[in-house]
C-alpha cells in the first residue's frame, strides 16, 4: 500500500494550538484524517499514554502504524510524505532555516511570554509580562516584513511552515487580550501582522479548525477554576 | 554547499551549541574559518548577525547568517550532499531522529545545567531526573541500535551522535570533577557504549578542548551560577 494511503489520525484536542498545526498542514494537503478528541481536563487517556508515552502529550499523528509527536516534526513529516503541491516548507535552504528559526523562538520564547500575561500576578508584573510580550511581537512584525517578501504570508503566495507556527496561537492571543483588556496585535505597532491574522484565520486549511475565541475563553475560564479547584461546571 | 562558498562559524571553545555545528561541518568536511566569539564583549558582527538572541553558534554562507545550532545542522545536511547524511531521507526515520534530537535538546540539557549549578539535596535530585531521563533515551536508542552495539564512523554520525556528544561527550570528565555518577553503566550500557564509540573517532577527539580548560570551566559552572550565553 501506498505511504499516502495508509490510515490517518490525529490525537489532540480542539483548544491546543499545537494540535491546530497537525490539523491545518492535513487540511493544506487535502488528506482526510480521524481527529481523536482526548479530553485532558480530565486526565490522560490510556490511548494517549500508549500513544506518546515519553511526553504523555497531544497532538500524536497516527499514520497506519507509525506515531509522530511533537507538532513542528509532524508538520514536516506531513509535507515529506505527501509531497504534492501545495509545499508546506520553502524550497530555499536559506528560507527553511530562517522559517525553523523564528518557530522556534515562538515556541521557546514568545508562546511562554504569552502565558505568562495569564500567570501574572499584580498588576506590576502583568505590565512587565505584557512588555516583555510585545516587545516578541514587534520582532515577528519586523521577521514577517523580511520573510514575505511583499507577498501575503510568511510563506509567500500560501499559508507555509511559519505560518502555520505562528498563527496557531492567535486563538489564544485573542483570548489574552479580552482577559487583560489590551490590543496585543495593534495598529500601531503590528499593523501588517494584523492583515496577516485576518488572511490566515480565513485561509480554508485553517478556518475549520480555529476555534472560535468566546468557546476557547469560556474553556479557559473552566480550566483556571479547576486549577483552582473549584467544582467544575458542565463542560 | 554550491557555489562560491564562505563558511563563517562564530562561536566560542565553551558552548556546546556552537560544537556541534563544528562537529557538522567537519563531518562533512566543510572548510570553514572559525571566528571565536567573547562573550563578555560581542562583537558587532555577532550581535548584528543574531540580533533575537545575540547568541553563537551563527553560521554566515556567502554572508547569509544563520542562528540556531539546529536549524544551522540540517542547513548543512540540506545544502551538502557529502556523506555522512546528518539526518535520515525516510520522512518517518527523520521524524524519530528529530524527536530524540528534541528530547535531548529540551529534557536533557536543562537538567545536566541544573545538575552542575547545584548542590547537596538539590543536586541529588537533579542526578535522580537525570538519571531517569537517561533511562528513557536508553529506550529510545534501542530503536536505532537493536543489536546493543553502535558502530560509529566518520561514515554514519549523525545529528544524534553529535547532540549527545556535545552534551554528554566528555561524561568522564564531567564525572570526576562534579564528584557524582551522572550515568549508570549497568542502568545505561547501550548510552555507554554509544557514547564510547564516538568518542573514539579521531575527528571528535581532535575537536574536543583542552582537557585543562574543560575542567577549568567545569569549575567555574560549579562554583559559579553561569548565566547560559550560548543557543
Amino acid at each position: 500500500m501506498e505511504k499516502s494511503d495508509l490510515k490517518v489520525k490525529v490525537l489532540g484536542t480542539w483548544s491546543s494550538p499545537f494540535v491546530m498545526r497537525a490539523r491545518i498542514a492535513l487540511n493544506m494537503k487535502s488528506v482526510n484524517y480521524e481527529f481523536l478528541q482526548e479530553r485532558l481536563w480530565e486526565g490522560k487517556s490510556e490511548r494517549l499514554l500508549k500513544s506518546n508515552p515519553v511526553h504523555k502529550k497531544v497532538p500524536v499523528l497516527i499514520h497506519g502504524d507509525k506515531l509522530i509527536c511533537e507538532s513542528l516534526i509532524i508538520v514536516e513529516y506531513i509535507d515529506e510524505v505527501w509531497p504534492s503541491a501545495p509545499s508546506i516548507l520553502h524550497s530555499d535552504p536559506n528560507e527553511r532555516a530562517i522559517a525553523r528559526f523564528w518557530a522556534a523562538y515562538l515556541d521557546d520564547k514568545w508562546f511562554p511570554s504569552m502565558r505568562s500575561i495569564g500567570f501574572a500576578r499584580g498588576e506590576d508584573e502583568k505590565k512587565a509580562a505584557i512588555a516583555e510580550f510585545e516587545k516578541g511581537l514587534v520582532l515577528l512584525e519586523k521577521a514577517f516584513g523580511n520573510c514575505r517578501k511583499g507577498k501575503p504570508f510568511f510563506g509567500g503566495d500560501q499559508i507555509g511552515y511559519l505560518d502555520i507556527a505562528f498563527g496557531c496561537f492567535l486563538g489564544w492571543l485573542r483570548v489574552t487580550e479580552t482577559t487583560s483588556g489590551i490590543k496585543l496585535l495593534s495598529e500601531a505597532k503590528t499593523p501588517a501582522l494584523i492583515n496577516w491574522a485576518h488572511r490566515f484565520c480565513s485561509d480554508a486549511a485553517v478556518k475549520d479548525v480555529m476555534p472560535d475565541t468566546e468557546k476557547l475563553a469560556e474553556f479557559a475560564k473552566m480550566i483556571a477554576s479547576k486549577r483552582r479547584g473549584e467544582a467544575p461546571p458542565k463542560s | 554547499m554550491e557555489g562560491e562558498n564562505k563558511v563563517i562559524l562564530h562561536g566560542t571553545w565553551s558552548s556546546p551549541y556552537a560544537k556541534r555545528v563544528e562537529l557538522a561541518l567537519k563531518l562533512k568536511g566543510i572548510p570553514f574559518l572559525y571566528v571565536e566569539e567573547d562573550l563578555k564583549n560581542k562583537s558587532l558582527l555577532l550581535l548584528n548577525y543574531n540580533p533575537v538572541h545575540k547568541k553563537v553558534p551563527v553560521l554566515v554562507h556567502n554572508g547569509k547568517p544563520l542562528a540556531e545550532s539546529l536549524c544551522i545542522i540540517e542547513y548543512i545536511d540540506e545544502t551538502c550532499n557529502n556523506s555522512p547524511q546528518l539526518l535520515p531521507k525516510d520522512p518517518y526515520e527523520r521524524a524519530q531522529v528529530r524527536f530524540w534530537t528534541i528530547f535531548i535538546q529540551q529534557k536533557l540539557y536543562e537538567t545536566m545545567l541544573t545538575v552542575m549549578k547545584s548542590a547537596g539535596e538539590a543536586q541529588e535530585k537533579a542526578i535522580k531526573e537525570l538519571l531517569e531521563k537517561l533511562q528513557v533515551l536508553e529506550e529510545g536508542m534501542k530503536g536505532f541500535f537493536p543489536d546493543g552495539s553502535p558502530v560509529i564512523s566518520n561514515q554514519n554520525m549523525g545529528i544524534l551522535e553529535i547532540m549527545i556528544c556535545s552534551l554528554l561527550g566528555p561524561y568522564k570528565l564531567q564525572e570526576e570533577v562534579l564528584g557524582v555518577k551522572i550515568i549508570d553503566p549497568e542502568k545505561t550500557p547501550l548510552l555507554v557504549s554509544w557514547l564510547t564509540a564516538i568518542n573514539e573517532l579521531p575527528l571528535v577527539k581532535e575537536s574536543a578542548p583542552p582537557r585543562d580548560k574543560t575542567v577549568a570551566l567545569l569549575k567555574f559552572v560549579t562554583e559559579n551560577a553561569l548565566k547560559s550565553s550560548s543557543a
